[in-house]
């Protein structure tokens, strides 16, 4: 079984977000990079299935030259290859943008499966995959909490609102993954070695066979006006706990009338 | 063509009757269609649709599209949004409202692909543009860090929109309104991947969502035994347990109970935060809560600065004390 991963990688967790109020998008150049921790479950979940079931696992990312050194931390868990899509005329695509350069990737190699995650950690659409699937024509099975494979078919159990729904279709198919799916795996020293030979194609959106016009910011349907902090509640009275603590909060909550 | 025109809200059914994200929506599109001047409508999917017609229209809706078909019983996405495609493309509206539910959340994406237009999920508030006229929708980005304003360039504009932010509509209005049976055409070949088993694992006593009381854990509580001890505070209130998402990926609880961003969103009378430190994906589904109180062993934690009482010290002394001085109090 194929498999193609597309994980996007974002700024780490531990930088501090600034945002540019020019282009009202996060300052990503210059900035440390880590593997998208929604995408790393992607990630592991493709490897998961491949050894299992035999076969290769591709990443496909979109992103700047910064986004490299999550390229390697995916090829150190044990993807085989990579590729990159990196251009500067696709930055400020939208979603649809996005996922039209990924399917022209995907498309050049062989695939059974595709892996995402439901949404980014960073711009958090959510849109990606669903368009994605429509591009490749192939079933989208998304919110998965579980994955199973057999022979020609792909299985999964599908987050509902009181519980699961178990979803099946025939491969090749698209599959999201939710966020606690897996625990990714760390990268070994064997792995981090052997990364350093895996090949990363690079590939501009000209490569794909992708005009300027349909991908960036000209191609894009949606336009950010602003981008602000959200408000915070105020904050209240803090008491440290010597025994009394929860009879303090009851005691609040009696004072206001809360209960 | 003629002019898009409309706010076309698609209604969910629970039990066949409109689902209380649905009565936000025609609310929300009810307030946009009084800025434009555009009528507000509503497309049901599904069969037996009468009933739940008549409720949109109380709740606002002056033409109800109903789209009869068995495929739309279940939840099968992609039926969905070939029916939806169809009522879109017949009544061209210039904004189309969709629940950010779990069904939501698939339809958008790919009804906006199909349309050949753009989406803005997740939107906590909307507003008409003066002078444009355009939608500015208003949604969390970078895990919540931040708010973006964003706008669509082409029609309809379609948002999918976060449950609870919006009061849902009253239901005095006429009902008057018109029907309109949608022939909509589902050829089988749409139907690619199938729901073979459906597992609703039912909880006992109140629903998080809907509870006046909230108690919810995190990472901090160390395992899944400590939430039968929250559940006990939480029944003792009439409230339900809920989670962080640390605490459901651990799989101390289900999933189902996660409070946040990529979870749901509550908005009870009070929020007990116990051993949660206070992230913002997390208070982005608790911050519509009346009151927060918090009980987590480190000063500096975050949920201290957005609580209105906050308890510093050891959950396991301080949340069996709490339980009993309420038990106190009730009795
Ligand atoms: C502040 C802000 C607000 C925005 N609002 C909107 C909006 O309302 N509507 C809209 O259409 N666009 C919006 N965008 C643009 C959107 O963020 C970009 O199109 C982006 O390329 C897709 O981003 P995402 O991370 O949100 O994707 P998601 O849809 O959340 O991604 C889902 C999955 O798709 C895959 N994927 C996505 N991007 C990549 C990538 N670069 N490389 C590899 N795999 C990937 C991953 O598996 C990912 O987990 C916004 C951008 C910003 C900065
Ligand atoms: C895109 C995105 C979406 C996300 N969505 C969500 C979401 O929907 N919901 C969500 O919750 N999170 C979400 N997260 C994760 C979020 O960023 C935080 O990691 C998470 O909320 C932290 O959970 P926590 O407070 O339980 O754990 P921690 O941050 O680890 O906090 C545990 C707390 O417990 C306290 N503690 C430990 N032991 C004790 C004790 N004995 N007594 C008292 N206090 C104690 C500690 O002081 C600490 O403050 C999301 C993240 C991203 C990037």
């Amino acid at each position: 079984m194929n498999i193609v991963v597309c994980g996007k990688i974002i700024p780490a967790s531990t930088v501090t977000i600034e945002l540019d109020p020019n282009t009202k998008r996060m300052v990503r150049k210059g900035v440390t990079h880590e593997l998208d921790p929604a995408a790393a479950s992607a990630v592991e979940e493709g490897l998961r299935l491949s050894e299992k079931h035999g076969g290769a696992v591709t990443l496909v990312t979109m992103g700047i030259s910064e986004v490299t050194i999550g390229i390697r931390n995916a090829l150190a868990m044990g993807v085989a290859s990579a590729v990159h899509i990196l251009d500067d005329a696709v930055a400020g695509s939208d979603t649809l943008g996005t996922a039209k350069l990924l399917a022209a990737a995907i498309k050049k190699q062989p695939f059974d499966l595709v892996l995402c995650a439901t949404e980014s950690s960073d711009s958090y659409s959510g849109i990606v995959h669903g368009q994605l699937a429509q591009l490749l024509g192939i079933p989208a099975l998304t919110f998965a909490k579980e994955v199973t494979a057999d022979g020609g078919r792909i299985s999964i159990h599908r987050q509902s609102e009181n519980g699961y729904d178990v979803v099946e279709s025939t491969l090749p198919a698209l599959v999201a993954v939710s966020s606690g799916i897996n625990e990714p795996r760390y990268p070994q020293l064997k792995g981090i070695m052997a990364a350093k030979k895996k090949e990363i194609k690079v590939y501009t959106a000209a490569d794909l066979g992708l005009a300027a016009d349909q991908v960036g910011e000209k191609g894009a349907r949606e336009k950010v006006l602003t981008i602000g902090r959200p408000p915070k509640r105020e904050a209240g009275k803090v008491v440290t706990d010597e025994g009394e603590g929860g009879k303090q909060i009851a005691d609040f909550l009696a004072e206001i009338k809360v209960i | 063509m003629s002019e898009a025109n409309g706010i076309l809200i698609v209604g969910e059914l629970i039990d066949a009757r409109l689902s209380s994200v649905t009565s936000e929506l025609l609310n929300a599109g009810g307030q946009l269609a009084a800025s434009l001047g555009q009528p507000l409508y509503a497309v049901l999917l599904g069969t037996n649709l009468q009933n739940a017609a008549q409720e949109a229209m109380s709740n606002g809706a002056s033409k109800v599209f109903l789209a009869e078909h068995p495929l739309l019983n279940e939840e099968q996405v992609e039926a969905h949004v070939t029916a939806l495609q169809q009522v879109a493309e017949q009544v061209q509206p210039s904004i189309l409202l969709i629940g950010r539910t779990q069904l939501g959340r698939e339809l958008g994406p790919r009804l906006a692909f199909r349309l050949r237009v753009g989406l803005a999920q997740d939107a906590v508030a909307l507003t008409v543009e003066p002078g444009t006229q355009r939608l500015l929708v208003t949604r969390p980005v970078y895990g919540g860090n931040a708010l973006a304003v964003v706008t669509m360039k082409r029609k309809p504009q379609i948002v999918t929109v976060r449950p609870k932010v919006f009061e849902a509509a009253t239901n005095d209005k006429t009902t008057e309104g018109e029907l309109v049976r949608v022939a909509v055409e589902i050829p089988n070949s749409v139907v690619r991947s199938r729901v073979v088993e459906r597992v609703a694992q039912e909880t006992a006593g109140v629903k998080m969502e809907e509870a006046r009381v909230v108690g919810g854990g995190g990472r901090g509580l160390g395992g899944p035994a400590p939430f039968a001890e929250l559940e006990k505070l939480a029944k003792l209130l009439g409230g339900a347990v809920g989670a962080s998402r640390p605490a459901c990926d651990a799989g101390w609880i289900d999933p189902r109970f996660q409070i946040g961003l990529t979870g749901k969103t509550i908005t009870p009378e009070l929020y007990i935060a116990v051993a949660i430190s206070g992230a913002c994906q997390h208070m982005a589904g608790c911050s519509g809560a009346k009151v927060i109180v918090a009980v987590n062993h480190d000063t500096e934690a975050e949920i201290f600065k957005q609580a209105r009482y906050g308890v510093v010290g050891d959950w396991r002394k301080i949340v069996p004390a709490f339980t009993e001085a309420i038990r106190e109090l009730v009795s």
